[in-house]
């Protein structure tokens, strides 16, 4: 401890007292306790001798063991999305912005992450998976099954004596706490609004942001959740009584309810918001890529629990959807980087970067419905296609799409969406088995007909989007205004409007 | 007294240390800078959209020597700093009004290295 002055060493020689005391005491209390629980066991033992196992015994064990697996599975997929939005798409985003608006996009995430917890706690859960009892509503939107929680959370059950813990699923669905399941649903709602913030990054107002999102997420994801994913009107499996559009989409993970809508809203907020100042001439460059960079493993490996995670169980067919990310990603990653490589005579960090996203992207939709052949070439396919619309489209109509938002998630998304249609093998998910029609071929590569309900959906997310965006937006413009000012936009978004600066060096 | 001011390339940077130490010269501070002379930038094209980048990363050294050494000096820099491309840098000399080394509190010439 070095040379001790004398009031410290009047410190330290009581302290050592005190704490030598209480260390006798723990371990002589701790010892008196095994002994007692010693003689309490003994005596248990003695009194009642163990019933012989029933079927209905080890069946709720093996089933209990069951819902060990998948639920651990669940909660670690819930976690690995959250991660996907702070530091995954944090540091991407971050990255990519000038030096001056850093800590506004982490801002954006870390807010998200907490605004949308919020709504989805309250009625977000509720509205886009509860079954409306009234059947005209059930192919358009929940209702309050689950607002607050209720059947979501523990509650007591009075005449049993004990805890009720709801679950989601059953019959040939896996069951799973329900808890686990709106927990993890929830990280999407959290993403989602994430990446619209590409489109808006270094001029929208942050009160501006947080209410258009606040409604964004309430008005379209929700809706769009309940149609693709709650039984809605685009579902492959629609809940009772409803009529899916075309026969009903495919979406394991979220093509249309995930990457369409925010990337599609994302190009209506380019446009209605337009271009940063200075767009096309001031140096615009990412100020730091290396966030970039490590921002895009963060997503590759977050996605694992994006797309393996919606199988919503672990099974064989998490690891075919496992396998199917990766190896989306790896195509995608390569695709872009020899895109580059070709047009501009460098593989750039940027573009690998993009082409991973991009990757991932196109295969969200399909990650459980598609082989890994397929899922590489669906990678490829969509790091070249975005790699063009992020480059050559955008030049072209010369939208300011900041961080490529539409770019890789609205067109990728799309891509993905329809390839679904194309790719999709009832090998993978003989999901027709749960409307009763076991067996039945999905994708144009097996001679299905899937490809009618894809295109379907993508068109009534791309339409959705765009109306409901504008009208948002308009809305929001009206009540806080868009933009920041133009002093506010050149002194920097960190500073005008949060009053800090990322980084303080000297 | 004499202040130079020498932008440099990165890469120059051990190399004008090394000489200038090697002449006696053995006190300088460094700064990171960005600018342009005839150098100039260049236009990208990064992702989808145009801009010029006309900063360019360089390195200043900025050294204090008594007027005797300054020739010396100057062809040192000189001599280890060129590559002869467009973008070797520029040397700034100005009259410096005094010097203090802060532990003993000497000034002028002595106080200089």
């Amino acid at each position: 401890m070095g040379r001790l002055r004398n009031h410290e060493r009047g410190f330290w020689r009581p302290l050592l007292l005190v704490a030598g005391c209480l260390a006798v005491a723990m371990a002589t209390d701790r010892t008196w306790a095994q002994e007692e629980a010693a003689g309490v066991a003994e005596e248990a033992a003695a009194a009642a001798a163990p019933a012989p196992p029933t079927v209905e015994s080890v069946d709720a064990k093996a089933d209990a063991a069951a819902l060990a697996g998948h639920n651990a599975w669940m909660l670690t997929s819930s976690a690995l999305v959250l991660f996907m939005t702070a530091p995954g798409l944090a540091m991407f985003y971050g990255g990519l912005v000038r030096k001056k608006n850093v800590l506004s996009v982490m801002m954006q995430c870390l807010f998200l992450m907490a605004m949308m917890t919020v709504i989805w706690a309250l009625y977000g859960y509720s509205l886009a998976f509860g079954d409306p009892a009234n059947a005209s509503l059930r192919p358009y939107i929940g209702d309050g099954d689950f607002l607050f929680m209720k059947d979501v959370a523990r509650s007591w059950d009075e005449a049993a004596g004990k805890p009720v813990e709801p679950i989601f699923g059953g019959g040939p669905i896996t069951v799973i706490p329900r808890l686990s399941h709106m927990l993890f649903q929830g990280m999407f709602f959290i993403i989602t609004p994430g990446l619209i913030c590409g489109a808006f990054a270094e001029r929208m107002k942050f009160s501006a942001m947080a209410l258009f999102l606040m409604l964004w997420g309430t008005l379209v994801y929700l809706p769009l959740c309940h149609w693709v994913w709650g039984g809605g009107m685009l579902s492959y499996v629609p809940a009772a009584g409803v009529e899916p559009l075309w026969g009903g989409a495919l979406d394991f993970a979220g093509g249309t309810v995930v990457h369409i809508s925010s990337g599609v809203s994302a190009l209506i907020c380019a446009l209605l918001i337009g271009k940063r100042l200075g767009f096309g001439q001031e140096d615009m460059r990412p100020h730091n890529l290396t966030y970039t960079a490590l921002g895009a493993a963060m997503l590759w490996v977050g996605w694992f629990g994006f797309n393996a995670g919606s199988e919503l169980a672990s099974d064989n067919l998490t690891s075919s959807a496992f396998c199917t990310t990766h190896f989306a990603a790896a195509a995608g990653g390569l695709a872009w980087a020899c895109y580059d490589w070709l047009t501009r005579g460098k593989p750039t960090v940027l573009g690998t970067a993009s082409g991973i996203v991009a990757g991932l992207v196109c295969i969200t939709p399909a990650a459980g419905f598609v082989n890994p052949m397929p899922a590489l070439l669906m990678g490829a396919i969509a790091g070249v296609v975005c790699a063009f619309a992020c480059s050559k489209i955008k030049a072209t109509f010369g939208y300011d799409d900041s961080l490529d938002a539409f770019g890789v998630h609205g067109v990728g998304g799309t891509l993905g969406a329809l390839l679904t249609g194309v790719f999709a093998t009832r090998a993978c998910w003989d999901i027709g088995a749960l409307n009763g029609a076991s067996g039945t071929k999905l994708g144009l590569i097996e001679g299905g007909t899937v490809i009618y309900g894809q295109i379907a959906a993508v068109v009534v997310t791309w339409v959705f989007s765009i109306v409901a965006t504008f009208i948002i937006l308009k809305v929001v413009d009206a009540i806080v205004g868009l933009r920041v000012s133009p002093q506010e936009e050149t002194l920097g978004l960190d500073v005008s409007q949060h009053e800090e600066e990322g980084y303080i060096f000297v | 007294m004499k202040k130079i001011e020498a932008i440099v390339r990165h890469f120059k940077l051990e190399d004008v240390k090394n000489a200038l130490v090697e002449k006696g010269i053995t006190g300088m501070t460094i700064t990171e800078v960005r600018g342009f002379g005839r150098q100039k930038g260049h236009t990208e094209m990064y992702r989808g959209t145009e801009y010029r980048v006309d900063f360019v990363p360089k390195v200043k050294v900025e050294v204090v020597v008594d007027d005797g050494k300054l020739q010396t000096a100057i062809s040192t820099i000189v001599k280890a700093a060129q590559t002869g491309q467009i973008g070797d840098g520029k040397i700034f000399v100005s009259s410096l009004e005094d010097c203090v080394r802060i532990r003993t509190g000497e000034t002028g010439k002595d106080a200089i290295g």
